[in-house]
C-alpha cells in the first residue's frame, strides 16, 4: 500500500510538472473597487478594462494567468511579498514607485480632474477652495498631487474610490479628485452621480502623475516587464486593445 | 528598514495622537457616566427597565466595533435628509462625531456589565449595615453600592480602557486621522508598512504603558483600606 502510495505521488508530481512546463502560470494582482477599470460585477466575477486588458496581455503572452484582488493600499507590499508577481491595477508610473518597483511601458494614460455637485458653486479659485473638504483615495497620485498644490482645503483620504463616492452622495465633502476616466464612468454616468458633474482643468504634469499606467513588477524580474512591455506593443498592433477599448470609452486612452 | 522616512512624518504622527487623545478619553468619560445607570437599569427586577438595558449592552456587546462604526457612518450617510441635516448641524457633516458616538455606545455597554457584575457582589453585610442605620434605598445605592462597587471593578475596567485605545485605531477606517490614520498614509506614501506601523505600534505602547501606570495608581488610592499593614503580615507569620 505503502509503495502504491509513493508511486502515486511521483506519478502525480511528474504529471504537474510536466503541464508546468507545457504551460506557465502568472498571478496577476488587481484591485476590483476601481470601476470603470476593475470592479466586481453583481455574481462575483472581475470585470473592467484593467482585467481584459490583462487577460489579453496574458493570450499574448501564451501564459496562464490567475487574478487576484487586493485593496489599493497594500497592492505594492504583495507584490513584494509575492502573493502574485504583477500589478495590472491602472497603477501610474511614479518615481517614488520606480524605487520599490519596475514598470512596463504604459498601457494607458488618461488625466486627472475635480468632481463637484451640480449646484455647489465650487471653482478652481484659492477663495473659493479655502476649507472645502476634497475627498482623495489614500496613496494615489491624487493624493500626492493634491496634498502638494491645494494646501488651503481639507483632505479627506479614503482606502476605496468606492468610499469616496458614498461620502459624496452623502453631502460628506465638496470635491473628488481623481482619474477623470475611473470617475466618469464609475461615478457620473451612473444613477448615483447623475447629479455631479467633473470641472475645471486637466492635470497630467509628469512631476506628480508620471508617464501613464504601466504594469508593476518586482525590480529583478526584468524578464517578465520586458515581456510584458512587448506583449501591450503586441495587443496595440493586433487591434485587440483597440476593442478593448471601445467597449469602455468613446476615444483611444493610450 | 529604513525610519528616516519616519521622522520627516513625526508630526503627521502627533496630529494622529491629538486625535486619538481626544476620542478615547471622551468616549471613555461619557461611556463611564452613562453606564452607571445602565447597570442599575440592567440589576432591576422590573422586566421594564431592565430589557432595555439589556438590549443596549447585548446588542453593543454582540457586534463587531468596525460594523458599529460602519452602521453608524455609511449607514447613516445614506438615510434620505442625512444631507439635509448636515445643513442645520455642521457636526454630523465629518466623521469625528460618528466615531465618538460607536465608541461611546462600545464602551458604555462593556463597561456597564462590568459595573453590574461588581454590583451584583456587594457583600451583603454592607448592605445590612447601611439598613441599620436607616439609609433609604437611594441612599445606599448612592453611598455604598456603587462606591464600593466602582472600587471592586477598578483592575477589570482598566482592561476596558486599554481595550477603548487599541478599539480606537478603527477610526482610520472611517477617514479620520488618528495615529493608525496617520501610519496608513504614510504606509501608502512610502510603501514602508513596518516603519510606519511599528511607529504607531511604538505610539501605542507608550500610551498603554501610562494608563497601566495610572491605574495603579487609582486602585492604590480607592483600595487603601484594603491593604493589610506591614505589621499585620510579620504578626501571621510569627
Amino acid at each position: 500500500m505503502k509503495k502504491f502510495l509513493v508511486a502515486a505521488v511521483a506519478a502525480a508530481m511528474t504529471f504537474t510538472a510536466g503541464s508546468a512546463s507545457a504551460q506557465e502560470e502568472l498571478r496577476i494582482g488587481v484591485e476590483g473597487a476601481y470601476p470603470p477599470f476593475s470592479s466586481v460585477d453583481p455574481s462575483g466575477n472581475l470585470i473592467g478594462f484593467d482585467i481584459e486588458i490583462a487577460n489579453a496581455i496574458c493570450d499574448e503572452m501564451k501564459v496562464k494567468c490567475t487574478l487576484v484582488t487586493q485593496d489599493w493600499d497594500g497592492i505594492i507590499p504583495a507584490l513584494l511579498a509575492k502573493k502574485y508577481d504583477a500589478i495590472i491595477a491602472s497603477m501610474s508610473i511614479t518615481e517614488e514607485r520606480k524605487q520599490k518597483v519596475d514598470f512596463s511601458e504604459k498601457y494607458y494614460n488618461t488625466p486627472a480632474r475635480f468632481l463637484r455637485k451640480k449646484d455647489s458653486g465650487i471653482e478652481i479659485t484659492a477663495e473659493s477652495l479655502e476649507g472645502k473638504s476634497v475627498g482623495v483615495q489614500r496613496g494615489t497620485i491624487h493624493d500626492t498631487f493634491l496634498t502638494a498644490e491645494f494646501p488651503n482645503v481639507d483632505i479627506k483620504r479614503y482606502g476605496t474610490q468606492d468610499e469616496a463616492y458614498l461620502d459624496m452622495t452623502a453631502g460628506r465633502v465638496d470635491l473628488l479628485l481623481a482619474d477623470s476616466i475611473a470617475m466618469d464612468d464609475g461615478f457620473v454616468k451612473t444613477d448615483a452621480g447623475k447629479d455631479y458633474e467633473l470641472f475645471g482643468p486637466s492635470y497630467s504634469e509628469p512631476k506628480y502623475f508620471g508617464d501613464g499606467a504601466g504594469i508593476a513588477v518586482r525590480k529583478e524580474d526584468t524578464d517578465l516587464r520586458d515581456r510584458l512591455s512587448a506583449a501591450i506593443k503586441g495587443i496595440r498592433a493586433n487591434g485587440v486593445y483597440k476593442s478593448i477599448n471601445d467597449k469602455y470609452f468613446d476615444f483611444d486612452i493610450y | 528598514m529604513d525610519f528616516s522616512v519616519i521622522i520627516n512624518e513625526l508630526p503627521l504622527y502627533f496630529e494622529g495622537l491629538l486625535l486619538t487623545a481626544q476620542l478615547v478619553p471622551f468616549s471613555l468619560i461619557l461611556g463611564f457616566l452613562a453606564a452607571i445607570p445602565v447597570a442599575i437599569m440592567r440589576l432591576s427586577r422590573n422586566p421594564l427597565v431592565n430589557y432595555p438595558a439589556f438590549a443596549f449592552t447585548y446588542f453593543f456587546r454582540g457586534t463587531p466595533l468596525l460594523v458599529q462604526l460602519f452602521l453608524l457612518y455609511a449607514g447613516v450617510g445614506q438615510l434620505d435628509g442625512y444631507s439635509a441635516l448636515t445643513k442645520e448641524f455642521d457636526f454630523l457633516k465629518g466623521a469625528y462625531f460618528f466615531a465618538l458616538l460607536a465608541f461611546f455606545f462600545n464602551t458604555t455597554a462593556y463597561t456597564a456589565e462590568i459595573f453590574r457584575g461588581a454590583m451584583a457582589e456587594t457583600p451583603f453585610g454592607e448592605i445590612e449595615a447601611a439598613k441599620a442605620c436607616g439609609m433609604s434605598k437611594w441612599m445606599i445605592l448612592r453611598r455604598i453600592t456603587i462606591p464600593s462597587a466602582l472600587r471592586r471593578a477598578l483592575p477589570a475596567y482598566s482592561n476596558e480602557v486599554i481595550f477603548m485605545l487599541h478599539g480606537s485605531a478603527l477610526a482610520s477606517t472611517i477617514t479620520l486621522v488618528d495615529l493608525t490614520g496617520a501610519a496608513r498614509i504614510v504606509q501608502s506614501r512610502y510603501y514602508a508598512p513596518f516603519e510606519a506601523f511599528i511607529t504607531a505600534g511604538v505610539f501605542y505602547f507608550v500610551l498603554t504603558f501610562l494608563l497601566v501606570w495610572a491605574f495603579r495608581l487609582i486602585e492604590k488610592h480607592f483600595n487603601k483600606h484594603l491593604n493589610r499593614r506591614e505589621e499585620t503580615v510579620i504578626e501571621v507569620v510569627t
